[in-house]
């Protein structure tokens, strides 16, 4: 026992040696969790606090100057006269960029000061402030060029295009429609996509398994497949009976298509030996498939996933352009129908946070049941 | 000194050994394969026995059928002819009582390292009443400080050790090895043949053990069991009648080196 112990050991070394990830090792094996993990991985940060402190507030004092650029720049200059009343929000847009300015200061001075260890919460959010600080400083810089562009000298002509402190305007006056419609796209798209992720997976995982399910199945999908969901939606809306029901199908066409195909692949391609291994130990049918051939295909099955969530946002957009009365989609074209630019960029803000939330949110689901994967693969 | 405590933990573990090993008989077995190519014969009449907690080691060229041999004594495929007997009742599935280990440890990659050694008892759907024997079985190949590590953390060492922890939970009555130190360094090698042995003198269970290194069948085996280039036959057995134990300068394993790779047609290179 004494020897095979040392033998671990040994191994250990090896393995530590060999392993180009040797933080991960480490934090695997502290037996505290969660607490001691996140300390680690801040420790593990010293490349950039190794920088020369001086260079990090700097940029964070640049940061500070940006956002006050930002605020003169919308303050002081006087809008040019856009042939209507005047865009509103302007006063308030500076204002709200000169607090940034001063925030950045702020946290520029302090960030120049020494924390002590013990405060945690400050440390972090210093931490966060210098590597987010090259980002302040652009997006100020951005946003100054679009309200110069529009606004200031009216460069790109309105209505087509409006200055970044009008859409307060928009969110300000026309909340609770955009909210609605956001309440209703999440909802109809959620529920085409349980649909799809649901009944492709479970397709995928049978043709996958079973020779006969293959031989039927198998050839559908690959002939009916490959054709874009969208195309189906005039008959989609005939015969349903509510647009609602037809774009549920429609965006559970689109999510299932992926899910099904990479469902498949993940079960055909798992290693036989695997099968081997269980079978000589007493699994069942059963457990062949639910114990060994899914956990083995997941991976694939989260890459059909992230496709079919990216397939689902267009069928989304586009059923609710064509026939759905409500939701983010039908609010683009009623924007449209009243020239109401501002809007459309209102609610197309809106649903690149929303959809990229959603893929934030499955990756973030993916991370923690492929925890396993840690260090063989990145997607 | 062996203490009285550990001598009489000996006895027990080799009174349990005695009810714990399997007769394993392989009656005139000959094996194919249908290739597009046409019919592969791989076995050709083979006869074997195995007596009940005996290690007995298969030698031939590689690719020359042991390892399918293996494959019809553990039951996951039928032999196209001949019939192979466990205790006497014939061999037609695979079942908990023997466990093969390959070559290369198949460890299930999404399970941590105790969750692959609790895999034969989850499948037997014993895991909540057994689930000591899976500490057990860690601590046998010295691995319970791993077991929350996953198989990508593991060298190739420490990898093997968890696949033959993951045999050993079952408490197998036959032990079929197929090469399973083969892709291990030399070092690793001699230290995990030494435990093997141990591992075997320890529970009591028979031995089927595939290899195409002579010195590890002479310094593991009780017999060695010599085969011709495909199709399979026995062509000689050679008795190792050493203690355990051994030592790998003992001339008598010499001698039967040199004998062995006479048998394989491999006398001149000596």
């Amino acid at each position: 026992m004494r020897s095979s112990a040392l033998a671990a050991s040994n191994d250990l070394s090896q393995a530590q040696g060999g392993n180009s990830l040797p933080g991960f090792d480490r934090k695997l094996f502290s037996s505290s969790g969660k607490a001691a993990g996140a300390a680690e991985a801040l420790a593990a940060v010293p490349p950039a606090r190794a920088r020369p402190a001086s260079c990090a507030h700097w940029l964070g004092f640049a940061a500070a100057s940006a956002w006050g650029i930002l605020a003169a720049v919308t303050l002081a200059w006087p809008n040019k006269s856009a042939g209507f009343e005047d865009w509103p929000y302007t006063t308030e847009f500076g204002v709200a960029a000169g607090a940034g300015a001063l925030l950045c200061a702020l946290l520029a001075g302090a960030a120049s000061a020494p924390i002590p260890p013990s405060a945690r919460f400050p440390r972090r959010v210093a931490a966060a402030f210098r590597h987010g600080a090259p980002w302040l400083i652009v997006s100020a810089l951005l946003l100054t060029l679009w309200e110069v562009l529009t606004a200031k000298t009216g460069a790109l002509p309105p209505p087509f295009f409006a200055p970044p402190s009008s859409l307060i305007d928009v969110y300000t006056s026309d909340y609770a429609r955009l909210a609605d419609s956001t309440y209703n796209s999440v909802k109809l798209l959620l529920e085409g996509v349980a649909w799809g992720a649901a009944v492709g997976f479970t397709v995928g995982v049978s043709i996958g398994w079973s020779r006969t399910i293959n031989y039927w199945v198998h050839p559908v999908l690959r002939f009916l497949g490959p054709l874009p969901p969208t195309a189906l939606l005039p008959i989609a809306f005939f015969f349903f009976p509510s647009s609602h029901a037809a774009s549920v199908f429609l965006i559970a066409l689109a999510t299932g298509f992926p899910v099904a195909i990479l469902s498949w692949s993940g079960v055909a391609s798992v290693n036989k030996a695997y099968y081997d291994v269980a079978r000589t130990m007493g699994a069942s049918e059963w457990f062949l498939v639910f114990r060994v051939a899914i956990p083995a295909a997941l991976p694939q099955v989260f890459v059909g996933l992230f496709m079919g969530f990216g397939a689902s946002f267009v069928v989304l957009i586009v059923a609710e352009m064509m026939g759905v009365k409500s939701g983010l989609g039908w609010y683009l074209t009623w924007a449209q129908g009243y020239a109401s630019y501002v809007n459309m960029y209102g609610a197309l803000i809106v649903m690149t946070i929303i959809f990229s939330s959603l893929i934030s949110l499955l990756f973030a689901v993916r991370d923690r049941v492929l925890v396993w994967q840690k260090g063989i693969v990145k997607w | 000194m062996v203490g009285a405590a550990a001598k009489r933990l000996f006895r027990e573990e080799n009174a349990a050994a005695a009810h714990a090993a399997s007769r394993i008989r392989i009656e005139r077995v000959s094996h194919g394969f249908d290739t597009p190519a046409g019919r592969l014969e791989v076995l050709e009449d083979v006869d074997l026995d195995v007596a009940p907690g005996e290690f007995v080691a298969l030698l031939g060229p590689s690719g020359c059928g042991k390892s399918t041999l293996l494959r019809l004594v553990a039951g996951l495929e039928p032999a196209s002819s001949g019939a192979i007997f466990q205790d006497g009742a014939p061999i037609i599935r695979p079942d908990p009582s023997r466990i093969v280990v390959f070559q290369d440890p198949t460890l299930f990659p999404w399970r941590t390292v105790r969750d692959n050694v609790a895999l034969g008892l989850q499948a037997q759907g014993i895991l909540k009443q057994e689930k000591s024997r899976v500490g057990a079985a860690l601590r046998k190949v010295g691995l319970e400080s791993f077991a929350r590590a996953y198989p990508h953390q593991l060298s190739g060492g420490m990898a093997q050790r968890a696949a033959l922890a993951r045999a050993l939970v079952n408490n197998p009555r036959l032990l079929i090895l197929d090469e399973p130190l083969g892709k291990l360094d030399s070092l690793t090698r001699l230290e995990m043949q030494s435990e093997l042995v141990s591992l075997w003198q320890k529970n009591g269970f028979s031995v089927l053990l595939v290899t195409h290194d002579v010195e590890e069948a002479l310094f593991l085996a009780r017999r060695v069991v010599i085969f011709s280039p495909r199709p399979a036959r026995i062509v000689a057995e050679i008795t190792v009648d050493r203690p355990y134990p051994r030592h790998r300068d003992d001339p008598v394993l010499t001698g039967l080196r040199h004998e062995t790779l006479e048998r394989l047609g491999l006398g001149k290179s000596w």
